[in-house]
């Protein structure tokens, strides 16, 4: 009955606050994300007369290496996906289907790849398997291995991604209603059975989500291609090498623009095409919990996969946190600060620059991120739409067609932002935005809306409404869009490196410049260092998230109760 | 504590033309959900606007309280236009479905909330939300969260924070459907005699008959966006205008008749297939047709049965029927009788203190032509 009225603007006009806000948000949507994009467009398909001119889009297409670099990310990216959604499944299984033992410390060890620092993976790798790796040398004798190259990157990236797929397929299999399998378990089915024709089907949304999430990370992941691949090529990085080693601002414009679009249709198809064949219900109701299976012969050789997984995680991140300790890996493994005392001197500005723009941009982040979510799902106003598509938009823009767009836009008048902190904490808050707009619709859906509408109607106006009583709701959502935002910002790299100035480096470009000469020590410590930054963050995040006040348990409309 | 400084502001509504249309949701064209609606509210009146799910009751709530903009027509609070004063402005309060409860304030700052939005004194705010916690039992509980609360407590948090800050008018919005049927009556008895006591205007909004009869000085029965029939609950029920009244409000049966006369007020009437069963009705309603057919309005209640002979030819001024269902409900015994003229509902009240009657048994129907009116055919 409550439709969408054709008295938008009359009600935009009606409240000026919306629509300054409203005006806000778009002005920065379209100049910090669209524009960008448009100018990569503009200056890839156009000669230097500003002609239409393909014969550049041509030349890159035609050409062997190009083609083979594609066909490298589309085959990185789909094996990536492939692999880290199996893995991303059985974890999802285990975590909610079945009583494993220590299903916390499985949990924990799950999130540590999404807040760990870039390179620190692919440098396990190099101290595990490299030339003087301590599985490959020390242990098995091997003095040829090469660490670099596909394999490599396959390993490092399923571990760094299978976290987006254990989330992804947790939110999926414990929405789906239990009491579908309590009726096929009632009906006389064996538990394999019922996942073979009940829990498997239902949750082929939340698969096929899973490997187009992981194949668009796969696809943009800039840091450990740039550093392992060896002679496979990928996508990002030639970008990234046609334009700072070759001087082809064209070419690597080009090449953005053909990563981007792979990354784009997965991401059109994620958001609308399997959005609207999820299975998962939500009724609002409380739902009972699923049935947690005890059977050993279930529980154990999940909670032996768990283990290995968890073991491997723990292996790569322990050998970077030994390795930032050593005088040098491979050949003296004595202890030693000195690596602690190069982040602290020569390391030190670009670490503090991190902090600062990190600090700067997560706040901007967050707040907008919530505002976003709150006019997309509570206002109706022209373009809301529109609004929510680009402001999700920037999760499938990769970093390095962010870095090249922004280049691009803002080297010139009337925006001379190129090398300026400014221009960086815009880059961070625009791209760290999705995750805090996420969180922040699927809370506010949940909200009942005539919640707020108690607020106005007691007398309260809009923005008092929103600060007094749709934030501290948003409290969850806003602390995970803050840490994300924080985490994104000192982690990036593949954006950055594009925009940093000697005024302006970064701690995540200092590491990228150790690898490039070979420091590997200096690199772990520096990352030692980094990871311990982002843990204090997040707790100090939390607690600063807490005096917002108690957030509530959101009481359910259908409740029937006695006095 | 005084009560009356809760009731200080209470104002008369007037609803001049209102008329809503919404884009439908195919975009094909416009639904009217609201149709050039006429309604006064007078100061200190309760009236409950009662109909079916998408009859246009909640958007007219909705547009009274500012979230829904007419396309036409005028709201008229205490004489003054609306329109152009926005929801938080127009001192006004509503009690919802939901509650909406601010989970995340304890129970004193749920009420306090709208007091400390106005900026009013810290020691007025702690006296009037103290006042109006005691008001309604909440005292104890002052300091949980509403999560920590049982419903008929969050409904009457729901109630005290809209009573503290004198609305002019009071606006309900289905408030007892989440509750338990017993508790369900409880409130509503409690809810009545509040709103009584401090003689706040209040617009109720239900689709629940008995909710409806048992709190309003007045009921407007709406469909389809347009007002049906306004009157107190004993005009509506006693006097319905048309069958789709006498539907909803109640339970009712339609015997058709014919008309063959008045006497004064009186109608005299021919119950069709009934072996040429006559009736005289002293009083048929103001819409009785004055000649041809016409639909008798039945209440079941308002029929008695008497055994009979299925060979025996039954007496004047009985209908014969066969009782084709028998519900026992302790209180009442249900009766669906088959009749050459329709089927009918009969109930009969302490059914341990005559003889009941069998399923396939034949029966004679008394009609209690004083209670039963006549209607048009067509509408």
């Amino acid at each position: 009955m409550r439709g969408k009225t054709r008295f938008n603007l009359a009600h935009l006009v009606r409240d000026p606050v919306l629509l300054l806000l409203v005006l806000l948000v778009f002005t920065g949507l379209v100049l910090f994300i669209l524009y960008p994009l448009y100018k990569i467009f503009a200056y890839s398909l156009t000669n230097s007369q500003g002609r239409l001119d393909l014969s550049a889009a041509i030349q890159v297409l035609t050409s062997r290496s190009y083609f083979k670099t594609f066909g490298n990310s589309l085959l990185l990216g789909a094996t990536t996906a492939v692999l880290a959604t199996l893995i991303g499944y059985v974890f999802a299984y285990a975590m909610t289907r079945t009583a494993i033992p220590f299903k916390g410390f499985f949990k924990t060890i799950a999130t540590i790849p999404i807040i760990s620092p870039p390179f620190i993976l692919s440098l396990s790798m190099i101290f595990l398997f490299g030339r003087n790796g301590l599985i490959t040398r020390r242990l098995l004798g091997i003095e040829d291995f090469n660490v670099y190259g596909m394999h490599s990157l396959v390993v490092v990236q399923t571990i760094s991604f299978f976290p987006i797929a254990y989330l992804t397929l947790t939110g999926t299999l414990s929405k789906l209603n239990p009491a579908v399998e309590d009726a096929a378990l009632n009906l006389g089915a064996s538990r394999a059975r019922i996942f073979r024709t009940v829990t498997l089907p239902l949750s082929v949304p939340g698969i096929l989500s899973s490997i187009l999430l992981v194949f668009i990370q796969s696809m943009e992941d800039f840091s450990n291609p740039a550093v392992i691949s060896g002679n496979f090529s990928t996508l990002a990085v030639e970008a990234y090498r046609t334009i700072t080693g070759m001087y082809d601002m064209r070419g690597g414009s080009l090449m953005a623009l053909f990563l981007l679009m792979p990354t784009l249709i997965a991401f059109i198809l994620q958001k609308y095409w399997l959005a609207g064949k999820s299975f998962v219900t939500v009724t609002g109701k409380p739902t009972t919990s699923h049935q947690q299976s005890r059977d050993p012969r279930l529980v154990w050789p999940l909670f032996g996969f768990c283990a290995l997984v968890s073991f491997v995680i723990l292996l790569f991140y322990g050998t970077v946190l030994v390795g930032a300790f050593v005088k040098i890996w491979g050949i003296n493994f004595s202890f030693t600060w000195s690596h602690f005392n190069y982040v602290l001197t020569l390391g030190w500005r670009p670490l503090r620059n991190s902090v600062l723009l990190a600090l700067a941009s997560t706040p901007i982040a967050g707040i907008l991120g919530m505002i976003i979510a709150f006019l997309v799902v509570r206002k109706e106003f022209p373009g809301r739409r529109a609004m929510e598509f680009i402001s999700m938009l920037t999760f499938a823009v990769p970093g390095t067609v962010v870095g090249i767009g922004y280049i691009l836009a803002f080297n010139d008048r009337p925006f001379m932002w190129t090398g300026s902190a400014f221009l960086l904490i815009m880059a961070f808050t625009f791209r760290n935005m999705p995750v805090g707009i996420e969180s922040g619709t699927s809370t506010l859906v949940q909200i009942d809306r005539s919640i707020e509408e108690a607020s106005t109607i007691l007398g309260a106006t809009g923005a008092v409404t929103f600060r007094r009583i749709s934030l501290p709701m948003l409290k969850q959502a806003f602390f995970s869009g803050l840490v994300y935002s924080f985490v994104r910002a000192m982690t990036a790299v593949s954006a950055v490196i594009f925009l940093i100035s000697p005024r302006w480096n970064l701690a995540t470009i200092s590491i990228f410049s150790l690898f490039e000469s070979s420091k590997y020590s200096a690199a772990a410590a520096y990352i030692v260092v980094m990871i311990m930054i982002i843990l204090a963050a997040i707790g100090i995040l939390n607690l600063l998230v807490n005096l917002l006040g108690n957030s509530g348990t959101i009481p359910s409309g259908g409740r029937s109760e006695r006095i | 504590m005084s009560e009356s400084e809760f009731s200080s502001h209470s104002a008369d509504v007037a609803l001049i033309n209102l008329t809503k249309k919404f884009n439908s949701l195919d975009g094909s064209g416009e639904i009217t959900a609201v149709d050039n609606l006429n309604l006064e509210i007078k100061t200190g009146e309760l009236v409950t606007i009662l109909g079916p799910s998408g009859c246009g009751k909640t958007t007219t709530l909705r547009m009274i309280a500012g979230f829904e903009y007419p396309t036409s027509g005028k709201i008229l609070i205490g004489g003054r236009d609306v329109a152009p004063i926005p929801p938080n402005k127009r001192g006004l309060s509503m009690v919802f479905q939901s509650y909406a409860l601010f989970p995340h304030l304890t129970i004193y700052e749920n009420v306090a909330y709208g007091l400390r939005v106005q900026k009013l004194p810290e020691a007025e705010i702690g006296r009037r939300t103290r006042s109006a916690l005691e008001l309604m039992q909440l005292t104890p509980m002052a300091k949980r969260f509403p999560a920590q609360v049982s419903g008929g407590q969050q409904q009457r948090i729901a109630l005290a924070r809209a009573i503290v800050i004198e609305p002019s008018v009071l606006l309900f919005d289905e408030p007892l459907s989440n509750l338990d049927a017993k508790l369900r009556e409880y409130m509503r008895d409690e809810l009545r005699k509040l709103q009584k006591r401090l003689g706040i205007t209040s617009l109720y909004v239900t689709h629940d008959q008995s909710e409806a009869m048992a709190i309003s000085d007045r009921i407007v029965i709406m469909k389809d966006g347009k007002i049906c029939q306004v009157g107190t609950p004993r005009d509506i029920y006693a006097w319905p205008q048309s069958r789709f009244v006498a539907d909803f409000m109640g339970k009712a049966n339609f015997l058709e008749v014919r008309v063959l006369g008045f006497e004064g007020e009186a109608a005299f009437i021919e119950v069709e297939r009934a072996s040429g069963l006559r009736l005289r009705i002293p009083h048929p309603g103001a819409v009785a047709p004055r000649e041809g057919k016409a639909l008798l309005v039945v209440r079941p209640e308002m029929m008695s049965l008497e055994a009979l002979d299925s060979m025996q030819e039954p007496e004047a001024g009985l209908l014969r029927g066969r009782v084709e269902r028998l519900t026992y409900f302790g209180n009442i015994a249900r009766y669906e009788i088959a009749t050459d003229n329709a089927p009918l509902l009969v109930e009969r009240y302490n059914p341990e203190a005559s003889k009941l009657f069998s399923e396939g048994s034949s029966v004679g129907i008394l009609i209690d032509v004083e209670s039963v009116r006549l209607l048009p055919l067509l509408e």
